[in-house]
Parts: C-alpha cells; sequence; structure tokens
C-alpha cells in the first residue's frame, strides 16, 4: 500500500516536472529572444528613433511612419472589427434560432478563424483595393486586417455571453424586459470582459500581420505621415489618412533586416523590441480593463 | 455614428491634393532610388512626398503598365511581354539607366582552392541536369577537393537570379533547384561565410559591406582575363558578363505633373554620387545628361527591343542610348 502511494507520488511530481519544463521551452525561448533584440536593439532606443523617419544612414532613422502606420491602421481595425464582431456575437447567442443553418455558419466562422493571413490579403487586393478603388491606402489595410481578426472577435465574443447564467437573462424577462433591453443592460455589460480579451488579442495579432499588408501594397520607403486628422480651419475634421499610402512596422523591421549595412540589424532589433512592447502594452490594458469591469459585477 | 463619418469620410478624401511620385519595383534599384527619395524629399521640404515601394522588376512592370505608379525600377531591361502590356493599356515610358551592378559571386574566406571561375565552370554547377548529380567539388573541376559544394543562390522571383541564369546557363530562370535560396541576401551572406565548402552569388553591395566575411571570386571574361569585380573593373568593361545596368521607366504621362518631372530631373542630377553612395558603379556623366536628354526631347521607349541580353557594357550601353 506504501509504495503504490509512493509510486502514485513520484508520477506527480514527474508530471509536474513535464509541465514545468514544457513550460520553460515557450517563455525561455521568448525571454531569449526578447533579450538579445532589447540588447542589440538597445543603443538605438532613443526619441530620435522614434521621430525620425527611415534613412538610408542607419544612425538617422527612424520609426516614425511606421508607428504612425501601424496606429492609424488599427484604429480603422478596431472601428470596423469591433461593432461587427460584437453585434454578429449577440445575434448568434441570443437571437439566432438553434438550427442547421446556424451550426453551418458556427463551423465556418471556426474554420475562418484558422485560415492563412495572406488568403484575406488576396481578398482584399481584388475587393479593396480594385472593386471598391480604396487604393493601396491605410483605410484598406485596416478593412483587410479587421476581416482577419472578426472571427477572433466573434467567438469570444459568444463565450463571453455563453458564460452568463440564464438565470439573469430569465430575472430580465421577467421584469419585462425586452430582448434589446437584456441585451443592453444585462448582457453586454457582464460579457465585457470577456469580449475586450477577444477584442486585445485580435489586435495583437493583427498588429504583427505582414504577409496580406503586403499584398494590399503597403509601401517600403515612406518618409512623410497621412494628413493629420485635425485641421486648423473648418470643418475641422479630416479623414483624407485614410486614403492615404502608408507603412507599418512589421515591414519596416523586415525592410532593415534585409540590408547589406550591418549597422540597420541594430535598427530592425530596436524596431522589434518596440513591436513586442507595443503589443505588450495591449495585452496589458486587457488585463487591466479586464480587472476593472469584474469588479463591477455584482451578482 | 460610425458609419456616417466613414461615409462622410470616404467623400471627403477622394480628391488627392498632396503631389505624391509613386515608384515601386525591383530590390535592386530599391537603395539608389531610396536615397534619391530621401534627399529629394529634404531638399523640398515636404512639398512633395515621394514614396517607394518593392514589387520586384516583373511586380514593378505589372504595376507600372497597369497605369498605377509613375517610375518603376527595373534591374534588367523591359521584355517582349511587358512591353505589350504596357502598349495595350496606352502606357508609353522613358526608359533610364541609372547605375551599373556588378553580380558577385562568393566562397568562404577559408577556401583555398579556388582561385578563379569560368563561366563553363559556373554553368556546369547551376545548369538544371547538375541537380542531384553534381554534388562535389571535384566533378567541377578534378583539381579540386572531393568535398561537398554547398550552393546558396536568390530566389527565382529575383531579377539577379534571372540575369545570372541568363549569363551562365544561357536560358532566363533556367537553373538547378537543389540549392538554398532565400530573397534575403543576408541569408546567402551568412550561409556562405559560414561554410567553408559553400558558394553563392549576389549584387556587389552586399559583398561589399561583407568583405571581412567572404571573398569574391574572379570571373574569367571573354577575352581570358580574370576579373574581380570592383567599380573600376565594371568601369572599364572588362567584368563581364556578370556586370549589368539597372534601369528606372517613367512613365511619359506621369512626366507631365511637374513634382514627377523635378523627381527625375533630380535622379538624373544627383543620381551617379547617391549610386557610389550605395555600393553602385555609377555611369560616366555624360550618360545622364543623355538620359534627360532624350525625356526632354521625348525619345521614348527601349533601346533592347525586349530580347534578354548579357554582358551589355557601359560602353555598349552609351552606344546604344546615343542612337535612340
Amino acid at each position: 500500500m506504501r509504495a503504490l502511494i509512493a509510486k502514485h507520488k513520484r508520477r506527480d511530481v514527474l508530471f509536474a516536472l513535464l509541465g514545468l519544463l514544457a513550460l520553460m521551452i515557450g517563455i525561455l525561448t521568448f525571454a531569449a529572444l526578447f533579450v538579445d533584440m532589447a540588447l542589440r536593439g538597445f543603443g538605438r532606443l532613443d526619441l530620435d528613433f522614434f521621430t525620425s523617419f527611415p534613412s538610408r544612414h542607419a544612425g538617422q532613422a527612424g520609426i516614425l511612419s511606421a508607428w504612425v502606420g501601424s496606429t492609424l491602421v488599427m484604429a480603422v481595425t478596431a472601428a470596423f472589427a469591433v461593432p461587427l464582431g460584437v453585434a454578429a456575437g449577440v445575434y448568434l447567442e441570443e437571437y439566432a434560432r438553434k438550427n442547421w443553418v446556424t451550426d453551418l455558419i458556427e463551423i465556418n466562422i471556426t474554420n475562418l478563424a484558422g485560415v492563412p493571413s495572406i488568403v484575406y490579403g488576396l481578398l482584399a487586393l481584388g475587393l479593396f483595393v480594385y472593386q471598391f478603388g480604396l487604393g493601396q491606402s491605410i483605410l484598406s489595410a485596416g478593412l483587410t486586417l479587421a476581416l482577419l481578426i472578426l472571427p477572433v472577435v466573434i467567438v469570444a465574443t459568444r463565450e463571453a455571453i455563453r458564460s452568463i447564467p440564464q438565470i439573469i437573462r430569465e430575472g430580465s424577462y421577467a421584469l419585462g424586459a425586452t430582448r434589446w433591453q437584456t441585451v443592453r443592460y444585462h448582457i453586454l455589460p457582464y460579457s465585457s470582459a470577456g469580449i475586450l480579451t477577444g477584442i486585445i488579442i485580435g489586435m495583437a495579432r493583427a498588429i504583427g500581420e505582414t504577409a496580406p499588408i503586403i499584398t494590399i501594397g503597403a509601401l517600403t520607403f515612406i518618409a512623410f505621415l497621412p494628413p493629420a486628422p485635425l485641421q486648423a480651419e473648418p470643418p475641422y475634421l479630416s479623414f483624407e489618412w485614410l486614403l492615404s499610402p502608408f507603412t507599418v512596422m512589421p515591414i519596416q523591421m523586415f525592410n532593415w533586416t534585409s540590408r547589406p549595412e550591418a549597422a540597420f540589424q541594430a535598427n530592425a532589433a530596436a524596431a522589434g523590441f518596440v513591436l513586442v512592447a507595443m503589443t505588450l502594452a495591449m495585452n496589458a490594458l486587457a488585463i487591466w480593463l479586464r480587472y476593472r469591469l469584474r469588479r463591477n459585477i455584482k451578482w | 455614428m460610425k458609419y456616417w463619418l466613414i461615409a462622410a469620410a470616404l467623400a471627403a478624401a477622394t480628391p488627392a491634393t498632396a503631389q505624391i511620385v509613386k515608384i515601386d519595383g525591383s530590390s535592386t534599384v530599391f537603395p539608389i532610388t531610396e536615397a534619391v527619395a530621401e534627399d529629394f524629399q529634404k531638399a523640398k521640404r515636404g512639398a512633395i512626398r515621394v514614396t517607394v515601394g518593392i514589387s520586384g522588376t516583373g511586380g514593378g512592370f505589372k504595376k507600372f503598365c497597369r497605369d498605377e505608379i509613375d517610375v518603376s525600377g527595373a534591374s534588367r531591361p523591359i521584355v517582349k511581354k511587358e512591353m505589350q502590356a504596357c502598349a495595350a493599356a496606352g502606357v508609353e515610358y522613358f526608359e533610364l539607366p541609372v547605375a551599373f551592378d556588378a553580380i558577385t559571386v562568393v566562397v568562404n574566406p577559408k577556401n583555398a582552392f579556388i582561385k578563379q571561375l569560368t563561366i563553363a565552370e559556373l554553368k556546369k554547377m547551376w545548369e538544371p541536369a547538375a541537380q542531384g548529380r553534381v554534388m562535389r567539388w571535384n566533378q567541377v573541376n578534378p583539381s579540386w577537393p572531393d568535398a561537398p559544394m554547398n550552393l546558396f543562390a536568390p530566389g527565382a522571383d529575383s531579377g539577379t537570379f534571372d540575369y545570372f541564369t541568363e549569363a551562365v546557363v544561357g536560358k532566363s530562370k533556367s537553373s538547378r533547384g537543389d540549392f538554398t535560396a532565400s530573397e534575403d541576401d543576408n541569408v546567402l551572406v551568412q550561409g556562405v561565410s559560414r561554410d567553408v565548402n559553400g558558394l553563392g552569388y549576389f549584387g556587389y553591395a552586399y559583398y561589399i559591406e561583407n568583405q571581412d566575411k567572404l571573398k569574391a571570386v574572379p570571373i574569367v571574361n571573354d577575352k581570358g582575363q580574370a576579373v574581380t569585380p570592383s567599380m573600376e573593373s565594371v568601369l572599364k568593361g572588362s567584368y563581364t558578363p556578370l556586370a549589368r545596368p539597372i534601369f528606372i521607366y517613367v512613365n511619359v504621362k506621369s512626366l507631365g505633373k511637374p513634382e514627377v518631372k523635378e523627381f527625375v530631373q533630380y535622379y538624373m542630377t544627383q543620381g551617379a554620387k547617391l549610386a557610389r553612395e550605395v555600393k553602385y558603379v555609377p555611369l560616366p556623366d555624360h550618360a545622364y545628361k543623355t538620359a534627360w536628354a532624350h525625356v526632354l526631347n521625348g525619345k521614348k521607349g527601349t533601346v533592347f527591343g525586349g530580347a534578354a541580353e548579357v554582358g551589355v557594357t557601359i560602353e555598349e550601353l552609351l552606344r546604344r542610348e546615343a542612337r535612340l
């Protein structure tokens, strides 16, 4: 008996070690890459790096057009993917009847999440760039990435809604609320933490995407910023930036790694560091928001 | 709310007010064009905007002949199919040579047995028939050691690959497939510098920046001389057939726009200095003057007739330009 317990305990320890090992492989690889990148790029990380345009002189080159481009593309992506994805998720969970049509849609959405991003790029090149005549613009790129993360947002929304107990809905209906009122005042607020997590995970994926952005024609060298959205004279708001040519962080990084001069490798490492930092910042924001929103739920 | 904003945005954004010169095309021409674009925008204090993309020579011509861009960079002259595509879309062009590049064959610095290479030896290494068969150095030349031969080269989308296969094998894109291919020349540099038995080829700039890690092999030209790639040997025309001219093609209609005209003029006056700075071989000064005169006199079209050609020297190029 004692021997049997000892044997089981040994297995327990063994599995714990195995699990730890599995965890460490992932974490250590990432940490090594990140530290290596930080060390090599550290010398380049100063204010000038963020406020300079790319240049053929490694020491003067910066990521201004790249980070502004990435930020604007992300803004367009969020503006389209969030309302569309959340609305679709809510409809599927709360309104749609459960039959074979919704099953089919469900399977397809899950499948879409696994479609390689280059396929979205090709679709967008035909549809947005040529068919809709949006050109090789920030708007085209934002729409492409919005399509790419739409399935992620929809799935996250549905999961978040499913975790709300049925009694909450029944309580709401019992008090005479309509379906819309239930969604508006109960379902959405309670599921917002989970939905936000899904949105941020999707955005974090989108910010690192290169293939679809190259396909629709992001540029390699661009030394100006899109027109500012706020103007000094009426009508004050300008949307010209939506149709402006652009570049994004991963493309800038790739261009620097393929340069003959070794000094550009430091620039690429620094840009990589900034890109990882941007992604981590987005994830941190998601965790913080989730924490705050959960605190307000009192069932 | 959000939707009508976007609709308003689309309506408001259609008239393009900014002056933009759109350039795309070869990655080989990119460093020069980028340098010109950078200095040009500084000289104009941002009044004119220039965008430069990299789609490769072929990709660039596709966009160029669809009238999507103003200028296309090309690491080889325009070919028949592309001329037809341009003609079908009514796109006319000026062909402006901007510099020479020397495709450089490199080996590991520890490689002691390769002193020079003939085109015939290179052909033995790279022709499609060598695939899976010619795997060791002594199979190419019996006086070389019995050691594995590891080859590195640009991928099939590259103009450098097109030109090298044309010059060495005799037919563009005709090459063995069992080598380490990469569109990123730095991968090739790393590969050869870490492999004592490695051999590769790429543009001259990548060799110059990595001279401490690589050895350039002298190539035996048609006069029987073994010539090391350098600015001088390309200028003299003795480094053949692996020296090649690179070009920009300018849309004739685009030249009607003052910003494009100013940019091309700037390219023709500053191009030589900037080409040297990014490690390309600039053309003699009067070559740029002749090219700009062609633009002013409306001499359109190509001097190459759409056929792939190798071993055109600077002298020969200038003679043809003068005849246009």
